[in-house]
């Protein structure tokens, strides 16, 4: 099973945000424990929201408003894509980032074709 | 001994829900610790059915004061604490310390210092070195082939005995008795917990990577509805493949190997049609080819070959699918480099299947007569006799030649061999359709 660790930090203000030596190489050493157990598949770092845009649909039509979105509660900070055998063992691994007071890394499962009902699988393909 | 335990969030009023999950919980911590615990333990104990018992009793221990005072921060240092703990009380009583500790201050060449501390030192240094002798020992040729994979996938895949038989259909005393069994064999045959004499490496390690890949391939043959436990044999497969890689970054046939699986796990989604059955490479929806895999294979074989040795026969395997991988579309495909892989394949690890994928690639590449010509030593092959793939390719080659008669009576050999009803018929679709031709071009030719 595959799952997306979506890192959501707790940025009060993006405009000064700025990782510290420390917290850089403490988050590379635990991007290279999930990769020598084997279990990492890909990750990113996301520029910040400021720089971002937002495409938001209504009304038939797509809306598109840049960055930055100061009304947005959570903003997205990057991800992780990982193997595990159970969304425990993807949590286990999430608890162990070494995450910024007031972070929070969302967990979620990837879907495979084979949990789609038989109908969307067929107009998949 | 809590160390800053985490808080769970269970409600007073949901307690069972928050054993369960607290449950589950540390069984993924298990799942994630217990290769390097068993691997630090035998490093002590010497003796690989001791390490994991001495395992599964921190694991007790584990499940009763985490349900208590939650999980720890470092889960994996409070396992091996305990463990730890544990196996010095076991050598305390028994009646071989002395002759351990003396054998301990040996191989660590230090003196005047106690037990405790002997261990601890050697357990900080290997810790890397540990995981990899014990994939060695688990792979070890004193073993019989099915017994390495069970104690692999029990020692490294962390996976229940229920789970290994339920994966390779055996009955699961079957399957514990196999794994009883090869413990037995390591400790009679005094297999010792180190790393290969240089020797013996390449041997060694061809053992470890044939594991893998059985496990990979069984995995790949079940995918398609079975088992769940079956499909994520290839996962678990995949997963040890990139730690070894890890492990043993210097040597490209790891990387291969770990390339091959990535690349052939990328099809999984494509393999299998609608109704179960298998789908030709030719004929797979490659939309439906994971991206992500093909990439990591891809760069996977890039490892390899920036090595500078050359390619092994699992890198060279990996080089031919990285071919299909490339292709967009079955046309695109570089069938010249294709049989030029198989070429070198079929120097490195000749056998007559090989040869077969050659002449195919070879027909693809230059024309069916190139193709045919690569066949004709096949024809006495006695091992492929009744393989229906020879006659069918070879029908194949002689009707894109135009030689309809013998393509048909080919095809024909060819369905009286094929065990697929599926298969069956389309051979038989495929001769009717040579018998028609031929029958167009020669007047005197009436059925």
């Amino acid at each position: 099973m595959r799952f997306m660790m979506i890192m959501i930090p707790n940025i009060p203000d993006e405009a000064d945000w700025g990782p510290s030596p420390e917290a850089v190489s403490a988050m590379s050493r635990y991007n290279e424990e999930l990769a020598k157990a084997g279990i990492l598949l890909g990750l990113d770092g996301l520029h910040p929201a400021g720089k971002g845009a937002r495409v938001s649909f209504s009304g038939g039509k797509a809306n598109v408003t840049d960055g930055p979105f100061t009304e947005a509660k959570e903003l997205i900070g990057g991800y992780w894509l990982i193997q595990a055998k159970s969304k425990q063992e993807a949590v286990e691994w999430a608890s162990r980032c070494p995450a910024a007071e007031g972070d929070t890394i969302e967990v979620r499962q990837i879907y495979e074709m084979s949990d789609y009902p038989a109908e969307v699988q067929a107009a998949a393909s | 001994m809590a160390i800053g335990a985490r808080e769970s969030s269970g409600r007073a009023d949901s307690r069972m829900a928050t054993d369960a999950r607290e449950k589950s919980a540390i069984e993924a911590v298990w799942r994630i610790e217990s290769p390097a615990l068993i691997a630090g333990l035998t490093r002590i104990v010497r003796d690989v059915a001791v390490a994991e018992d001495l395992a599964q009793d921190a694991l007790v221990i584990a499940l009763e004061q985490w349900a208590e005072s939650g999980v720890p921060e470092n889960p994996g240092a409070w396992l091996m604490a305990t463990a730890k703990h544990r196996a010095i009380d076991l050598l305390r009583r028994g009646a071989r310390l002395q002759q351990k500790q003396e054998q301990l201050a040996r191989e660590l060449q230090l003196q005047g210092e106690t037990i405790e501390e002997q261990l601890e030192a050697s357990i900080e240094e290997q810790l890397g070195d540990d995981l990899l002798c014990l994939i060695f020992m688990c792979c070890h040729p004193v073993l019989p082939e099915q017994a390495r994979v069970a104690l692999t996938l029990r020692l490294l895949g962390g996976l229940q005995t229920e789970e290994i038989a339920r994966a390779f259909l055996v009955p699961e005393s079957t399957l514990a008795q196999r794994i009883v069994r090869a413990k037995r064999t390591l400790t009679e045959a005094k297999v010792p917990f180190a790393l290969p004499e240089v020797g013996e490496l390449g041997q060694r390690l061809s053992s470890v990577l044939a594991v893998l890949y059985l496990i990979f391939n069984e995995g790949y043959t079940a995918s398609g509805g079975e088992d769940w436990v079956r499909a994520e044999l290839c996962e678990e497969a995949l997963r040890l493949g990139r730690i070894l890689a890890g492990l043993l970054s210097q040597v490209p046939e790891v990387h291969g190997l770990v390339a091959l699986m990535e690349i052939q796990a990328s099809r999984l989604k494509a393999r299998v049609g609608a109704d179960g059955e298998p789908v030709l490479l030719s004929d797979q929806d490659r939309g439906r080819w994971d991206r992500l895999l093909i990439a990591r294979g891809l760069a996977a074989l890039q490892r390899a070959e920036k090595l500078g040795e050359g390619f092994g026969p699992y890198a060279l395997q990996a080089a031919i699918a990285a071919c299909h991988a490339r292709a967009a579309t079955p046309q695109e495909t570089d069938w010249v480099r294709i049989a030029a892989l198989y070429e070198a394949l079929a120097q490195l690890s000749p056998s007559p299947v090989v040869e077969l994928n050659r002449a195919v690639a070879l027909a693809s590449a230059f024309g069916p007569a190139a193709g045919l010509q690569a066949l004709d030593p096949l024809i006495e092959e006695h091992s492929l006799q009744s393989y229906h793939l020879l006659p069918s390719v070879r029908g194949e080659m002689l009707a894109r030649l135009g030689r309809f008669e013998e393509a048909q009576s080919e095809l024909q050999r060819a369905v009286s061999l094929a065990g697929n009803n599926r298969v069956r018929q389309l051979l038989l679709d495929r001769a009717a359709a040579c018998a028609w031709e031929a029958g167009r071009e020669d007047p005197t030719f009436r059925s």
